[in-house]
């Protein structure tokens, strides 16, 4: 099977996308002959033409509003902003129009839009290169949210979503773009053909929208993690060598709460690792839920790991990233159930 | 009736690697040929500015036309100066960029007249909102370059206390706003600026700056309609270096207008200059500041000039241009058209423009030794990494007290 990083693997569920489906076309800035500035639409232009991978001028805003249009005159656009940090433009169109067509006209119109963009900091980008903006996004009502943790998941969800008659918001951790990273940034980087999930069916196939995965069964505490955190949080079990089940969301909306519930069930412990700020990030919404479902199981309070309630900053950002000593303090508090 | 389906225009730009480089799209105007108007003319009579293109030093160095702002040598010699240690200090930091001592840098070469000239012609106490690539306006305005070389080592003396990426300068006390890693969202902000200092009945100014490619975002529409509502004291200057990353300016609309004809569209007389000759930048900024303060309104100017150098050093832009373009570039460089203006007055030399640039690039050696001894960004000494806590609010709430204390006690402090 073909080895991918994540990059590549976008670029293959777009390729495939694109060869399946004539209705698909993919848009944004520097996306068409360039590439794009993280390579993942690489190739695309030439094998699909100008019309069908569109070079867009620098509005986020405008770059959404028109794939809603595209959406409602039957095409299936996917549009990449280039660093999520950059989405807040085109924030009313997604909030106000994409999430809310289908509903407002009761089902009469909707734009199969997915709107993609790299997010996450350990880049040096500060703070205008780094946001996790996703429980913004998830706290709005008719978009599905979406975040990988790696290339197999990437492009199996990719392809769910553009597939998808929702509109959806397709988060790509950009520090794992090339190899799985573990929080430890004195570490040389790793490929992701040394990981399992860097084998990459070349075809179609799909990795359902809403389904979590567990990527390392345990008895003793649950930690709910996705994107990047998903292998920091393995990085930080091993470092306080509890018996944890990592759970990697995959879907944020819609939530796998099944999934998640079984499992802080059985183990009575839980631990949320996000790298987005924690007021009013997911990681509360998951604590809600989790209290609601599973109170009666529960051995210790639930603990969240986030990022700093700061913006980004940028020479402070390992300081600020939930690494694995803040996640592994927290499991090893939530076994002595303090 | 045979019909015409229609077809999505893809718009090209006239030259990709390994192509000769082409500007026949750029239309030019002689030296000296574009009437000046009155700052009170109506908007009418101010289309042409829109259309034709300002320049003042023609080929052989002589300045011609009703344009030419008669400066005197002194003042030129001092742009002159401005404009070369801004090329000395871009070159310097984008080898420390290379050599990895900081994270990331954007040159603004061949485009230094932009900034400098404009700086040079409003007043100290005018409020300027720049975009990313106008540290000319930090250097004309006299900022010590140990100060910029600090921010972008995010050390000890970094005036952003490490929170910001590279260039993202300010100047409170020179009078200068915060740099965004967000486009265009200065742009309306100096509007509201402008209309404050209108509110208040100062005669201050503000002028603001952004690349032709984030004409392209909602901000620039906003704040060219504010400025037209309110006609506000502001100068608003897009600045048309024909690339944004990969994409060429006819991604942003310029294949059908030019830029600065957005202006009278709007109501706001709009002024095409080139951008590369210190003269015209000076004086078309001149004449847009008298209309500000005389209570006229707003101006929309359009600075046509070339990114020389990459988008930034994440950029290669070898991927998508002809590598010998700038040197095709029919306006130049901004540099040496000022030098051989002053050597056409008989008020500089070869030998003076290599002495100057010798004790510039020294000067910024000397800087660049200082600003080190304040740290990098991983070598000390360093900041407090929990001052990162400050500023989020002007009083640190519990919550952010809460999370310092963790911090804190995980640094082992």
């Amino acid at each position: 099977m073909p080895q991918m990083n994540m990059v590549q693997a976008v670029n293959s569920a777009l390729d495939v996308m694109l060869g399946r489906d004539p209705a698909v076309v993919i848009m944004g800035e520097d996306i068409g002959y360039f590439g794009g500035v993280f390579r993942c639409t690489e190739g695309l232009q030439r094998k699909y033409g100008e019309s069908r991978v569109i070079d867009t001028p620098i509005s986020e805003g405008g770059i959404v509003a028109t794939a809603i249009g595209m959406g409602v005159n039957g095409l299936r656009p996917v549009a990449e902003i280039q660093f999520a940090d950059y989405v807040y433009p085109a924030f009313d169109q997604i909030v106000s129009e994409l999430a809310r067509l289908r509903y407002r006209t009761a089902g009469e119109y909707s734009a199969a839009v997915t709107v993609r963009m790299p997010c996450g900091g350990g880049i040096r980008g500060g703070q205008t290169h780094s946001q996790s903006p996703e429980g913004i996004f998830t706290h709005v009502c008719g978009i599905k949210v979406v975040m990988p943790s790696n290339p197999y998941d990437a492009k199996g969800l990719l392809v769910s979503s553009i597939e998808d008659d929702d509109p959806v918001v397709f988060f790509e951790p950009k520090r794992i773009y090339n190899g799985p990273f573990d929080g430890d940034w004195h570490k040389p980087a790793v490929p992701w053909s040394t990981h399992p999930k860097g084998e990459v069916p070349a075809g179609h196939y799909t990795v359902p929208l809403s389904r979590a995965q567990i990527v390392r069964p345990g008895a003793d505490v649950t930690v709910l993690a996705y994107g990047t955190m998903v292998h920091v949080a393995e990085a930080a079990v091993r470092l306080a060598g509890v018996d944890a089940e990592i759970v990697d969301l995959r879907t944020l909306v819609p939530l796998d709460l099944d999934t998640v519930c079984t499992s802080v069930c059985k183990t009575g412990r839980c631990v949320i690792v996000h790298e987005a700020t924690r007021f009013s990030g997911f990681g509360a919404e998951l604590s809600a839920s989790v209290q609601e479902e599973c109170f009666w199981s529960l051995q210790a309070p639930i603990q969240r790991v986030t990022g700093w309630d700061t913006p980004y900053p940028h020479a402070f950002e390992w300081e600020y990233f939930p690494g694995p000593n803040r996640i592994s303090a927290a499991l090893k508090a939530v076994m002595e159930g303090t | 009736m045979a019909t015409r389906a229609s077809r999505l225009h893809v718009p090209h730009p006239p030259a990709r690697p390994g192509d000769r480089p082409n500007f026949d799209y750029l239309k030019l105007s002689p030296a000296g040929s574009v009437s000046r108007p009155e700052i009170t003319a109506p908007l009418d009579s101010t289309a042409h500015l829109a259309q034709e293109l300002v320049r003042v030093i023609d080929d052989e160095g002589h300045a011609l036309g009703p344009w030419n702002p008669h400066l005197d040598a002194a003042d030129l010699q001092v742009g002159l100066r401005h404009m070369v240690l801004t090329r000395s200090f871009d070159e310097r930091m984008q080898r420390i960029q290379r050599q990895g001592r900081i994270s990331f840098y954007m040159k603004s070469t061949g485009e230094e007249a932009v900034s400098i000239a404009a700086a040079m012609a409003l007043r100290p106490d005018d409020m300027l909102f720049p975009s990313y690539r106008t540290q000319g306006l930090y250097i004309a305005r006299g900022r010590s370059l140990v100060d910029l070389m600090c921010q972008c080592l995010s050390n000890t003396h970094d005036m952003c206390k490490g929170r910001q990426m590279p260039v993202m300068y300010h100047w409170r006390s020179g009078n200068i706003f915060s740099i965004s890693g967000n486009l265009a969202t200065q742009f309306p902000q100096a509007v509201g600026w402008a209309m404050a200092a209108a509110i208040k009945g100062e005669d201050r100014l503000a002028a603001s700056w952004l690349g032709e490619g984030s004409t392209a975002e909602a901000d620039f529409h906003q704040a060219l309609t504010f400025a037209a509502v309110y006609q506000a004291p502001v100068i608003l200057n897009v600045v048309n270096n024909q690339w944004a990353i990969s994409t060429f300016q006819g991604f942003a609309g310029g294949e059908h207008r030019t830029f600065a004809a957005r202006g009278p569209g709007y109501g706001i007389p709009g002024i095409r200059v080139d951008g590369n000759d210190f003269l015209a930048v000076y004086a078309v900024t001149q004449w847009a500041a008298e209309r500000a303060r005389r209570g006229t309104g707003p101006t929309l100017i359009e600075h046509v000039t070339y990114r020389a150098g990459a988008h930034s050093t994440s950029d290669d832009p070898s991927r998508y241009r002809p590598k010998e373009e700038w040197q095709s570039f029919p306006l130049g460089d901004p540099i040496k058209r000022l030098e051989r203006h002053l050597i056409a007055l008989g008020e500089w030399s070869a030998e003076r423009q290599e002495r100057l640039e010798k004790e510039l690039d020294a000067h910024v050696g000397e800087c660049w030794k200082e600003s080190m001894r304040y740290g990098t960004l991983t070598e000390g000494p360093s900041l407090d990494p929990a001052t990162m806590f400050e500023d989020v609010f002007k009083e640190m709430p519990a919550h952010l007290a809460r999370q310092r204390r963790e911090l804190k006690s995980l640094l082992g402090g």
